[in-house]
């Protein structure tokens, strides 16, 4: 728990990961697999947040699609609008096949480039926000908490496929432009690349700086004896709700990145599937390190292009197992295989009984 | 700073101007049982009070009560402000701290990320999201009165048993607590373990109110300024060790649970009365 690496050697850190994801992904890398990598980027954004929730606060958050989702759909909103203006039409494509002549009220606002962005930011916030608040403050906790998570996420697909006002089951998708730039252009495509790679930076800073900080003391604290920190004056719910609040805005800003990259934002990026494949990158990588999550994430989310590709139906048993495994054996992910042998290897003085960093840590229920 | 020259006494060492604790008419019924019934408490800052009693007496229950954690009626005051009916975490910030039977520090964190946390229920969210950059001088004054400042950096998993129990009375010293309750505090303890651990109790005890349930007899006798003794969720004596010791009633209880079998009976008592 204690700082794992000095202050420059995160500086270097930082460093050695701009210098592959913004200098050496891009000459390596086909332009195909480089929008790919970029995709796989948006889940590691919302790997991070879960990592914080989870990992730190002990909070299993298997509903992390319906923020992904929100943040996807309003962006997608934007750009089927941006796209329509550009055409001349009052409407997107989708909606006048399906005869529809006006934009829908809702839509309207999202014709607003800085709205959008901002909405994309601020709606995800205050739900997470209220709807932590709700819940924590009832101290709703555990599977309980998780159920409810995971009930929402399959409740906000169900309520997507009906609407046929956002596409239903088909979602939104061809978009054309993103904020005026065509994306038929390898350079924009790679900007977009770019951008999300930025963003994954930059929320790994600030979990790095959250968990480094008293906050983060406290949010590992109130994981491991909630009760006990009320009894030292605090209200655990306001603890747990900021880092709910977090990975809820970083998974809705992964969604409004995924959009414009992977070219779509359906109900099938909402539901309960892929949230729980957002958790089986964290759980893989470790859960409760800051870059666990975002290699657990990628490497998963590679290995099944990789494998998909040639095995489609045998991947998902071999994802399932795999989850299986990390969970029911070794709940610290690889992180906390590495730490382990890195103990082993230490070869703690006989008599004082050194802690074991990680390995003692992971063994707390995750929930 | 806590020095000799302040020693808890019976009654309180600096009379009713400053802080005290006045429990009144406490009752607690779960559900058609009363586990706690019209308890009446009245400590004074400087008192070393121990709670004692055969075990299902309630005495825990008290502590539960005082605290927030189970619902009560009645009054409980400190210094004027009714605690009663407040959540858990205000009534923690007015001031009043608990420990439990069982230590219950955050073991994956330091020592003094222990006390940190414990010092810091007022914060700011800005300091909150920044890293801790200094030891307060609190929680330096709290590590040499506990001794544990040599372990300040050791993860709070890896501590002795007793060390455990010294973390928590040292969490509370931190969290700015002036009324104390410990339940069970040396239970489990070595002999040299206890013997420290009521010499701490007496170094803070002198300017704060310090209960402690406790079932251990030796420890109570030496450590002791005043005793309330509960039985059946009701006070049946209060008063010094020697004057609870020679109460009749106190005796009838405890010889009436020596025929149970149960733990911690006072062998004096026994011997007296017999």
């Amino acid at each position: 728990m204690k700082t794992l690496v000095g202050r420059w050697q995160t500086w270097a850190g930082f460093g050695v990961a701009a210098i592959v994801l913004f200098g050496l992904a891009p000459v390596v890398l086909s332009e195909f697999r480089l929008s790919l990598l970029g995709k796989f980027l948006c889940f590691a954004i919302v790997a991070v947040g879960i990592g914080l929730a989870w990992g730190r606060g002990g909070m299993l958050v298997l509903g992390q699609g319906v923020f992904f989702g929100l943040g996807g759909y309003m962006m997608g909103m934007h750009l089927k609008i941006a796209d329509a203006q550009i055409r001349g039409d009052d409407v997107p494509d989708f909606m006048q096949i399906a005869g529809v002549r006006e934009l829908p009220a809702y839509w309207q606002p999202f014709a607003s480039p800085a709205f959008t962005l901002l909405a994309i930011v601020l709606l995800p916030t205050a739900v997470a926000a209220a709807l932590g608040l709700g819940v924590f403050k009832r101290r709703v906790k555990g599977a309980y908490f998780a159920i409810l998570s995971q009930a929402l996420a399959a409740a906000l697909a169900i309520l997507l496929v009906g609407q046929t006002s956002v596409g239903g089951s088909n979602g939104l998708n061809r978009f054309r432009t993103f904020f005026g730039f065509t994306l038929n252009d390898p350079a924009n495509r790679r900007m977009l690349y770019f951008i999300a790679a930025g963003v994954l930076l930059l929320v790994v800073a600030v979990v790095r700086q959250l968990m480094q900080s008293r906050y983060g003391e406290l949010l590992v604290a109130v994981r491991d004896g909630e009760e006990r920190v009320r009894f030292l004056g605090y209200d655990p719910a306001n603890i747990k709700v900021v880092a709910y609040t977090v990975a809820a805005l970083f998974a809705s800003i992964a969604g409004a990145l995924f959009a414009p990259i992977v070219g779509f934002i359906a109900p099938s990026q909402v539901g309960i599937l892929p949230s729980i494949a957002f958790l089986i990158g964290v759980a893989i990588g470790g859960r409760t390190t800051l870059l666990g999550p975002v290699l657990g994430a990628i490497g998963v989310a590679w290995a099944q292009t990789l494998f998909s590709e040639r095995f489609p139906s045998e991947w998902t048993y071999a994802q399932g197992l795999l989850f299986i495994i990390v969970v029911g054996f070794f709940p610290a992910g690889f992180a906390g295989l590495s730490a382990l042998r890195r103990w082993r290897s230490r070869k703690p003085a006989p008599s004082v009984p050194e802690p074991e960093p990680e390995t003692e840590a992971e063994k707390v229920p995750a929930s | 700073m806590t020095t000799s020259e302040l020693e808890p006494v019976a009654g309180g060492n600096v009379g009713m101007g400053t802080q005290y604790l006045e429990v009144r008419g406490l009752t607690v019924d779960f559900d058609g049982f009363k586990a706690v019934s019209d308890v009446d408490l009245t400590l004074f800052q400087g008192d070393l009070r121990f709670l004692i009693g055969p075990n299902g007496a309630g005495k825990t229950t008290v502590i539960d009560a005082i605290t927030g954690l189970v619902p009560a009626t009645g009054s409980i005051s400190k210094s004027g402000v009714e605690l009663l009916g407040k959540k858990v975490h205000q009534i923690a910030r007015r001031g009043v701290g608990r420990t439990f039977q069982t230590a219950s520090v955050f073991e994956q964190l330091t020592v003094l990320q222990n006390l940190d946390i414990a010092a810091g229920a007022g914060r700011s969210a800005w300091t909150l999201l920044r890293r801790r950059s200094s030891v307060l001088p609190s929680i330096e004054e709290a590590l040499e009165t506990t001794g544990l400042t040599d372990l300040m950096d050791k993860p709070a998993g890896v501590l002795a048993h007793g060390q455990k129990q010294w973390l928590e009375i040292g969490m509370l010293l931190v969290q700015n607590a002036d009324v104390l309750l410990l339940d069970e505090p040396v239970a489990g303890m070595s002999h040299e373990e206890r013997e420290e651990t009521g010499n701490l109790l007496r170094r803070i005890g002198g300017e704060r109110t310090v209960v402690v349930v406790e079932h251990d007899m030796d420890f109570m006798r030496d450590f002791a300024t005043s005793v309330t003794v509960l039985a059946r969720g009701q006070v049946i004596a209060e008063g010094s060790v020697a004057e609870v010791q020679a109460n009749p009633k106190v005796q009838e209880v405890y010889l009436g649970t020596a025929a149970a079998g149960a733990d911690g009976i006072p062998d004096e008592l026994i011997e007296e009365s017999s």
